[in-house]
């Protein structure tokens, strides 16, 4: 079941490819941007790339939630899933992962590679690499819980940056940090172990809290 | 067996409907009729479970649908306005992935076989969205072919579908009754369907 959903939704941005790569050029763009502005200072861009990089894989992420639900929601299809025996909590992990197989981990491949316009060092580039491949899940997951909640609603994009992108604070300070404790030569691998546990606590409650939420989207 | 004990619904500040009973045995037929806005549809989409009544019980087999641990869910099969399809989907993935939704993992020649039933015949493969209003209606109507389930809520089945459709409609509704099946439908159009026990609920 879980993965009838997952295949569904990647069957569906296989049919309709520019929406993952609007995600993927967003994220590319912004983060290219700052090279370009700043100018070549090396010391400088080395400092700002976690925090760059991360500040651009979280609007990314964002970019695409509103699409999560919503055509779900247009077509009846959630109306089905909802009526479904299957435990709701259960299709919210489908989605949250199809989601994050779609937009996350584009970001988490990309990463790299735009952090060495920023000169970064290999082994910085590495912890990047883990920390995007830890947090992003995380992005979606808490994501679909601010999708799941405006459903519906007008002016629900503006609406779920304002709910989202505070209780995406945490992964962006440890994420960034696990990046630049790294660089300055402190160990960095309880930053990691943090977002592994931010990881673990939204597999658990992010599905249910958005089930819930949807719940009463469509009543 | 379904049943409805004094139900109520209201909509924003008003009430559409209340004291609403009915039950539904098995081989019974429950047509839901009334005016447009009169609350058939907010009906049907109480007895899924989808909104709450403002007042009453609705019972599946004696347990309330609300507790979610009657198996009532595993035994309904709910078809509303909104077709539940993909657009960017060929009619025969929508089929196979809608029917695991509700339960029912099929394979891709159990598929077509219910599609080539609904006279879908080689456009099987198609997608949806290149399908007309009537085709796409048959592809979601398909799923009755092959979910198994007793009870069967339709919102208005017949919508868009041509004389030979709606005549493949009564079949299947006749024989999923005959069976011992139950089937709550809303309907504008006449239809004569043979049924042991027709009941109508009318709202005003």
């Amino acid at each position: 079941m879980f993965f009838w959903i997952i295949k569904r939704d990647l069957l569906l941005a296989i049919r309709r490819q520019s929406d993952v790569l609007t995600t993927l050029f967003f994220f590319v763009i912004v983060v290219s941007l700052f090279p370009l502005s700043v100018g070549p200072e090396m010391n400088l861009l080395r400092t700002m790339a976690p925090g760059v990089v991360w500040v651009a894989a979280l609007l990314a992420s964002m970019l695409s939630l509103g699409r999560m639900f919503a055509n779900d929601y247009s077509d009846g299809t959630l109306e089905q899933m909802l009526v479904s025996p299957q435990s709701l909590s259960l299709l919210v992990l489908g989605k949250a992962t199809a989601h994050w197989l779609v937009t996350g981990v584009p970001l988490v491949l990309m990463g790299p590679v735009l952090g060495i316009q920023y000169d970064l060092p290999t082994d910085a580039l590495f912890v990047l690499t883990v920390a995007l491949l830890l947090g992003t899940p995380v992005l979606s997951l808490i994501g679909a819980i601010g999708a799941a909640l405006t459903l519906g609603l007008r002016g629900g994009g503006v609406l779920v940056s304002l709910l989202v992108l505070p209780l995406y604070i945490p992964v962006l300070i440890f994420g960034a940090g696990a990046v630049e404790a790294n660089m300055s030569g402190i160990a960095f691998d309880a930053h990691l172990s943090l977002i592994g546990a931010f990881l673990l606590a939204s597999i658990v409650f992010a599905p249910w809290a958005a089930a819930a939420s949807l719940r009463v989207s469509l009543e | 067996m379904l049943q409805g004990v004094n139900l109520a619904c209201v909509r924003g500040d008003r009430e559409l409907f209340r004291d609403v009973s009915f039950s539904v045995a098995a081989g019974g037929l429950l047509q839901v009729r009334g005016p447009n806005g009169s609350g058939k549809t907010s009906l049907l989409r109480m007895l899924c479970g989808l909104s709450n009544p403002a007042a009453g019980e609705i019972l599946w087999n004696g347990i309330s649908v609300r507790s979610r641990d009657g198996g009532y869910y595993a035994d309904l099969t709910y078809i509303g306005h909104s077709s539940g399809t993909k657009d960017d989907l060929t009619a025969l993935e929508n089929l196979q992935i809608s029917s695991a939704l509700a339960g029912f993992e099929i394979t891709a020649a159990q598929a077509v076989e219910a599609l080539r039933r609904m006279g879908l015949k080689g456009r099987e493969m198609l997608p949806v969205k290149v399908l007309s209003q009537g085709q796409r209606r048959r592809v979601v109507l398909a799923r009755l072919l092959v979910c198994k389930t007793a009870l069967w809520i339709l919102d208005e089945p017949l919508v868009a579908l041509d004389v030979s459709a709606v005549d493949l409609m009564r079949n299947l509704l006749e024989q999923h009754l005959q069976q011992g099946g139950m089937v709550v439908m809303t309907t504008h159009q006449e239809i004569e369907i043979a049924a042991a026990a027709i009941s109508q609920l009318q709202l005003s």
